[in-house]
């Protein structure tokens, strides 16, 4: 699998080269969220916030009214949580053109409860006018960008930093609202988004060895979650069906495929897999995602449930675990 | 309407005109719907009047002199909705702006605009009444807002984002803000002042109505924020207290010229000035509201004083 580094960083600063429009602002965190290939090469549209995230927040609306586009840059658990109101009333009350880039989502951090943003679709989705994007790959963090050009108001992004996959062919690009089909099958039907989609795709192939076939479709739009290749996909798995999603499975992935399953009448177990309601803590990204079950041996074994059978596949039998450091030479510190 | 004044009459002379019609059209709403901010007239009026009359440099009202309807909130489907900072003139480089933060002023906001000319009186009606912009707690579509900042400390740090556009597209215009003491306790203000500070937005006023009151009750009592101006200092910014009802100690601050540090006027001032009755009900002057009839008739014979000493 080739793996590229430092993707969003590189790309910012070369998308935003011909958009005098476009601001940066980072609140503290600038490598670790890669602006600083930006900040070096436009100082002057770099906007350093300090550990102002409410204001940054607010701030950036009143930037957005005087017509410039204001990225904001940070953890994504420091964008929700610390700022929420700031983002209602200030950002997506007046559907005002605000990017706010959330680093490390979900267990992709080993910094514990406090830097994991694992509610943050659920709290951001109730959100009116705010749409909601995650990437999955090179690919989807390169062609992100452009996609972020046709929606006039504010985005939130789930974003990946330093080492990553690319799955996905780079004439695939980022697609708003549409799901990506990864594999073709009528035995379950799987819906995967960010990071998760890594994993699934670890285990697919050995699933299909065993005579299982898996409809895999990979979401990158969360909100509006309209794309009707969802439905159609959800009605025609014979088993039923699974979400694999690097978040609580209260309010992310799992329940928008609950809601449009309802809402058209399709009749399929539903089983979601992501952390199951509860707060996680400070460990490696294998760890936390091996002990909450967002892993391919987890989805492995909720495949097995679903079809009420054993399917003797341990972890030996998976693809290979793609290794990560957490102190790389592309982020030394971990956070 | 309110008649134009005199050639003659100073700015003060109509500064004083409006904020004691500020405080009588308040006191008639106050008087008409058995409840509204009162206090904050009181203690505002002279800081609307001056900021409106001397401080400001706004061209006319570019908006309907009665209010337009609701018309939906901002969405991607909806291309109708409209901001109410159309009552505060065109934007223009030059021109300054008026963001306004305590939205539960709202009332006094709109007094203003009819004692200067901005609002016709019978916009006022429609205050509070279903499908009406004029709303109790004004949000940006409101006549007068430009921003939604009912919840506290917000408007300071998008006022700031608008400074700094403005500072990048080298504009000359500065941006006002209205804010008020209890704003302090919410530790978004001071992140905005480190930010204005740091980026030497000096072509923002802020004026503050101290007056001390808040909610619960005296801001003194229920969490005591002062020394206001010390803090204020110690995070970068020019501060000058004076008396909030001394309308050339308003406007004299506004005359200083920018010299790199954001600034704050903290107006001094009596949240039941020119309404003694008020002082009966201290220290809970948040929201009056009669608790008798026998109370209501103070007032009503207080308002009857006042008709009598502002001619129109």
């Amino acid at each position: 699998m080739e793996i590229q580094t430092k993707v969003y960083a590189r790309r910012l600063a070369e998308w935003a080269a011909d958009k005098p429009e476009v601001l940066v602002l980072s609140a503290d965190l600038t490598s670790s969220v890669e602006v600083d290939v930006f900040q070096k090469r436009y100082p002057d549209r770099f906007l350093s916030m300090g550990m102002t995230e409410q204001n940054m927040h607010s701030l950036a609306g009143g930037l957005a009214r005087e017509g410039f586009l204001p990225f904001i840059h940070t953890f994504a658990v420091f964008i929700y949580r610390r700022a929420y109101d700031q983002i209602c009333d200030s950002i997506a009350y007046p559907n005002l053109p605000v990017r706010m880039v959330g680093f490390l989502p979900g267990v992709l951090t080993p910094g514990g409860i406090t830097h994991q943003a694992i509610e943050d679709v659920a709290v951001l989705r109730a959100l009116p006018n705010l749409t909601i994007l995650e990437v999955g790959d090179a690919t989807e963090i390169e062609s992100v960008l452009d996609v972020s050009r046709s929606i006039k108001g504010p985005i939130y992004l789930r974003m990946l930093r330093g080492e990553v996959p690319r799955l996905f062919a780079t004439d695939e690009p980022f697609v708003f609202n549409k799901a990506r089909q990864i594999t073709r099958g009528d035995d379950v039907t799987l819906f995967s988004s960010g990071v998760s989609t890594e994993e699934a795709m670890r285990a697919t192939s050995v699933l299909r060895e065993r005579g299982v076939s898996i409809n895999h479709l990979h979401i990158s739009t969360l909100k509006p979650f309209t794309d009707p290749a969802v439905v159609e996909a959800a009605a025609a798995a014979r088993h039923g069906v699974i979400t694999l999603e690097n978040h609580s499975i209260i309010g992310g992935l799992g329940t928008c495929v609950a809601e449009v399953m309802a809402e058209h009448g399709v009749g399929k177990k539903l089983m979601r897999l992501g952390l199951p309601d509860v707060f996680a803590h400070g460990a490696s990204r294998p760890y936390l995602m091996r002990e909450y079950g967002l892993d391919a041996l987890a989805l492995v074994r909720g495949v097995e449930r679903l079809l009420g059978q054993s399917l003797n596949i341990s972890e030996a039998d998976l693809n290979a675990v793609r290794l990560q450091e957490v102190h790389s030479a592309s982020k030394a510190e971990a956070l | 309407m309110t008649a134009s004044p005199s050639p003659t009459a100073t700015w003060q002379t109509e500064a004083t005109r409006v904020a004691a019609g500020i405080r009588r059209r308040v006191l008639e709403h106050v008087l008409r719907h058995n409840g509204g901010y009162m206090s904050q007239a009181c203690s505002s009026a002279e800081l609307f009047a001056a900021l409106y009359t001397r401080i400001m440099k706004l061209g006319p009202s570019i908006a309907p002199a009665v209010p337009l309807p609701f018309a939906g909130v901002p969405s991607a489907t909806n291309p109708h909705a409209f901001t109410g900072a159309g009552y505060n003139g065109p934007k223009a480089p030059d021109l300054d702006r008026f963001i306004f933060s305590p939205a539960h002023y709202a009332l006094v906001l709109y007094a203003t605009l009819i004692e200067t000319g901005r609002m016709a009186p019978e916009g006022l009606a429609q205050f509070n009444q279903d499908g009406s912009t004029v709303e109790m707690i004004g949000a940006e579509h409101s006549p007068g807002c430009e921003v939604t900042s009912g919840s506290l400390g917000q408007a300071i740090s998008q006022a700031a984002g608008i400074a700094l556009a403005r500072k990048r597209r080298g504009e000359t215009g500065r941006t006002w803000v209205m804010l008020t003491d209890g704003e302090f306790q919410e530790g978004q203000t001071w992140e905005a002042f480190e930010v204005l500070s740091a980026y030497k937005l000096d072509r923002v006023g802020v004026y503050v109505d101290v007056n001390g009151q808040q909610c619960d009750g005296r801001m003194e009592d229920v969490l005591n924020i002062e020394p206001i101006a010390e803090k204020l200092a110690a995070f970068g910014a020019r501060v000058v207290s004076v008396d909030g009802h001394d309308l050339d100690a308003l406007a004299a601050p506004a005359e200083l010229e920018p010299d790199g540090r954001p600034l704050v006027v903290l107006a001094y001032t009596d949240p039941c000035r020119c309404l003694e009755p008020m002082r009966a009900r201290a220290p809970k002057l948040h929201y009056l509201r009669f608790t008798s009839p026998d109370e209501r008739a103070v007032y009503q014979a207080f308002y009857e004083t006042l008709l009598t000493g502002t001619k129109e």
